[in-house]
């Protein structure tokens, strides 16, 4: 008989192995559904994560899908370890993306060397105000933020799609809810020729050693780290709450909304309804696989999006529905979430004792003695 | 009373935690009729032992004997069956509820209203404990709700019943009337575990007691026949060492509250009500009462956590009622937290982390950048003078006993060098040799001409420290006294809200009588 016991302290090991013990859950999970929908699990494996890393141009589509999860979860990183629960980074992506595009739309097919860097300045506004809007209810009203930030994605989304079926649909679009091209000056130039990677991934990473040094190094870091880890503390310590709950938000905001820009300004090239497989709510998983430290969130994102390439390479390669990518994104948090009870707790092997029962007494309690 | 059999046999008790043997084979035996002491410091083990008892724990090893029976209790719903009882420290009452209603919701089986009611005003008034079954809970002292959890034992005529601390919230009055009942209800055959680190109050109550050290029995006494040396030597292997305030002058004002009111954000907590207060240079100003007097709200007004008027609390002349925690800081003030776990220190985070929390405007913090160094530094001469038990800096808080990182936070707002020192409850859980050097640490402070205000429940630890003693009741404070001016008894009945001000206690006129008519 084993019995679940709390350690004494929190296992460092754990919080490593964790995540790996994780993906072998998923990967034995997913050979089992494989086997039980009569294919291959080995053809299936290597459909899913081996073909996207085979060819130089997969690689490339793995760092261009790796972008925008990492600018999201770096963000995301910041603000649970805050205690700050934004699970809304999809609708702050849409919102660089608006604010960033509309400002694209405008510079219409202009040269100009000022339009990508407002484009991009746009694109962190933009997402910093829709995330703007959570800190606001909360801090004023005490609103529970994983609710508002949920709301907003769909109201973001809807925003998107009401601009490209009207006002910003492209007029020699055949009526098809997107907008024009952008031009050559707003679009963002490839990192590597013949390849569709952009600048954007050197922003991510950028970006994610920035993370490093803020929350490792700095003192607004740490108040932070406090506020999530011993709110009590925090109030103690006379750090302000409403500060840390504004710049937690904020800075997801500005990093998704970056996220956002980077997406129609790179590989989409325009302003159409679906600019984001889901990216910001995938990032949510990245956050917690990298362990919220910004460098394991790069290797989280990489992980993720090898989940994309692999569900889309098993679709075509097997006939699989597209469900298979968001199953296996759920499994993979599913057998994280559960390891991480090893963390703070431990199995003990518990041998069935006489201790409570009268006959054997004596001799348990000589021992005791 | 020899030829009786003994009513409860412990032998070899064990019960092991990951990081600690809170009972190590322990074993007692009580007889009917008996009150029988378990003596204890903070972390001895007391506790558990009663839990494991009262079967909301389970031992890993020894047995436990009922009337002559082997028994395993594995709930407490199996003990109430077998006429165990147990009033536990921290009362498990629905403030929102009535008397009656709480009282049925322990029961067992369902009894109608009237008879209930009827049942709680005869067994409370037959042991001398009025109550009114009809009352709410929320309006009710804390005396009356441990009267409550009393009669609530009672009603199911225990044949034991477990005494956990029960005079740690009454005020010295109360603990006579309390005294009174308990020993009426040994006279009728009940068995009484009764749980306490107070040496006079178990010299005074109890027949017999089994005396813990570090989850082991470290010896049985009649506790007639002791003196407190005696009892204590047992309890903490080692004499009793005193702290001595040497008569000093007074400087300047350092802390001025003046007028301060605060409506309590709690429903259910005390709002603070017309407190006007001085602590001067080189004095500690110490301010007793029963805990949930308005300790802890006092404590947030002060510390700024909770914000007033600007000019209520001022700061050697600064206006800082408005100014938040990390402001009043800046200006000179540290804080010393009841909670230790949580608030006073973060638990997953190392030390040097912890002091980081409080002691940024060290240089640890320079141009926003966290400097390592000065942490380590810092939290070192910390640990080397205060005598902190750990591995090193880099050990996290929630691995210390609950005394080293008092002494650790503690040592932590003293070494900031502050003007102004609040401290809440500095020994309440933290064992002797810990809390005498804490003690010290305090005086010592004073003797630098710090101000240094301390709340705390232990009235002992007050008459030693003190160079004045104020008394919060019900979230009014009392006139100041020197402690060689006043007499426990005094102070006791100051605790149950009673100055003879103008005030007056007209806020406590419904409860607070009871308390004081059995003097």
């Amino acid at each position: 008989m084993y019995r679940l016991e709390r350690r004494a302290t929190p296992s460092s090991t754990m919080s490593v192995v964790s995540p790996i013990l994780a993906a072998v859950g998923m990967l034995i999970t997913g050979f089992l559904l494989f086997s039980a929908l009569g294919k291959d699990p080995l053809e299936g494996f290597y459909l899913f994560f081996i073909k996207p890393l085979s060819t130089s141009y997969g690689l490339s589509e793995l760092l261009l899908k790796t972008t925008p999860l990492l600018l999201c979860g770096l963000g995301l990183a910041l603000g649970f370890r805050a205690n700050v629960w934004n699970i809304g980074a999809e609708g702050q992506l849409t919102m660089g993306a608006i604010a960033g595009g509309g400002v694209a739309l405008w510079f219409g097919d202009s040269d100009s060397s000022f339009a990508m860097p407002l484009m991009l300045l746009a694109g962190v506004l933009g997402g910093m105000a829709w995330a703007a809007i959570p800190a606001f209810l909360r801090t004023r009203f005490n609103t529970n933020e994983i609710l508002v930030t949920l709301m907003l994605v769909y109201i973001a989304q809807l925003v998107l799609s009401w601009l490209v079926h009207g006002p910003w649909r492209d007029p020699e679009g055949q009526n098809y809810p997107q907008s024009q091209g952008f031009g050559d000056a707003e679009t963002m130039d490839v990192l590597i020729s013949g390849t569709r990677v952009t600048w954007g991934i050197v922003y991510a990473l950028g970006l994610a050693v920035v993370a490093w040094v803020f929350s490792q190094k700095t003192f607004a870091g740490f108040r932070m780290q406090v506020a999530g880890l011993a709110p009590a503390a925090a109030a103690y310590a006379g750090f302000s709450e409403k500060r840390n709950i504004w710049i937690a938000l904020l800075l997801c905001g500005g990093a998704a909304g970056l996220a956002g820009i980077c997406e129609v300004a790179g590989p989409i090239g325009r302003m159409q309804q679906e600019i984001s497989p889901g990216y910001g709510f995938a990032a949510i998983i990245v956050a917690w696989i990298g362990r919220l430290h910004p460098i394991g969130v790069v290797f989280g994102a990489l992980l993720m999006s090898l989940l994309y390439l692999g569900g889309e390479s098993a679709q075509m390669g097997m006939g699989l529905p597209s469900a298979i990518t968001g199953m296996f994104q759920g499994l993979l948090l599913f057998y994280l979430l559960g390891a991480d009870l090893f963390i703070n707790f431990r199995l003990r092997r518990v041998t069935p004792k006489p201790a409570t029962s009268a006959p054997t007494a004596t001799a348990t309690v000589g021992k005791a003695a | 009373m020899e030829e009786t059999k003994p009513r409860l046999v412990l032998t070899g008790i064990t019960k092991r935690y990951p990081s600690v043997v809170a009972n190590d084979g322990v074993s007692l035996s009580v007889r009917p009729g008996e009150i029988h002491a378990v003596l204890g410091e903070n972390g001895a083990g007391k506790s558990t032992l009663m839990k494991v008892i009262y079967g909301v724990t389970k031992p890993d090893a020894g047995t436990l004997m009922w009337n002559g029976q082997y028994e395993t209790i594995v709930a407490p719903s199996q003990a109430r069956r077998m006429g165990i009882g147990m009033v536990f420290q921290h009362f498990s009452l629905f403030e929102t509820l009535t008397v009656w209603e709480n009282i049925s919701l322990a029961l067992d089986e369902p009894i109608p209203t009237a008879q209930l009611a009827a049942q709680i005003t005869e067994v409370s008034e037959k042991y001398g404990l009025p109550i009114d079954p009809y009352r709410l809970v929320h309006s009710m002292s804390v005396g009356e709700r441990q009267r409550v959890e009393i009669v609530r034992c009672l009603l199911q005529e225990p044949k034991l019943l477990i005494m956990d601390e029960p005079t740690s919230v009454l005020t010295p009055q109360a603990v006579l009337v309390l005294f009174k009942t308990l020993k009426r209800l040994a006279s009728e055959g009940c068995s009484i575990l009764y749980i306490s680190h107070k040496l006079d109050e178990i010299r005074a109550l109890c027949d017999s007691a089994t005396v813990l050290r570090g989850g082991r029995v470290s010896g049985t006494a009649i506790p007639r026949n002791e003196t407190n040396e005696s009892l204590a030597r047992m309890m903490i292997g080692g004499e009793l060492a005193e702290c001595h305030l040497t008569p000093r002058e007074t400087a300047e004002v350092r802390l001025d509250v003046d007028h301060l009111s605060l409506a309590s954000p709690d429903p259910f907590g005390t709002s603070l009500k017309d407190i006007t207060l001085q602590v001067r240079s080189g004095e500690i100003l110490g301010i007793a009462g029963v805990s949930g007097n308005g300790q802890k709200e006092l404590m947030a007004a002060l510390s700024g956590e909770r914000l007033s008027k600007g000019a209520m609390i001022k700061l050697l002349g600064t206006p800082c009622g408005n100014l938040n925690p990390a402001q009043r800081r800046a200006l000179g003030m540290t804080f010393v937290p009841e909670e230790r776990l949580g608030r006073g220190a973060v638990p997953p985070m190392s030390l040097a982390s912890n002091a980081l929390l409080t002691g940024a405007r060290k240089g640890m913090v320079q141009n926003g950048l966290i400097h390592p160094s000065v942490m380590k530094t810092f939290s070192k001469s910390v640990i080397e003078r205060f005598r902190v038990k750990c591995g090193d800096e880099q050990s996290v808080a929630s691995s210390l006993s609950g005394g080293n990182l008092q002494k650790f936070i503690v040592g932590r707002e003293t070494m900031l060098a502050p003007k102004m020192m609040i401290v809440a409850q500095p020994t309440w859980g933290v064992d002797v040799g810990a809390a005498q050097l804490i003690r010290q640490a305090l005086i010592d402070l004073r003797d630098q001409g710090v101000a240094l205000l301390v709340i705390s429940e232990e009235l002992d630890e007050l008459f030693t420290i003190s160079d004045r003693l104020a008394v919060i009741a019900e979230g009014r404070l009392s006139p100041s006294v020197k402690p060689a001016e006043t007499s426990i008894e005094q102070i006791g009945t100051w605790m149950s809200g009673k100055f003879g001000d103008k005030a007056g206690p007209a806020a406590g006129s419904a409860n607070m009588p009871m308390e004081a008519a059995h003097v």
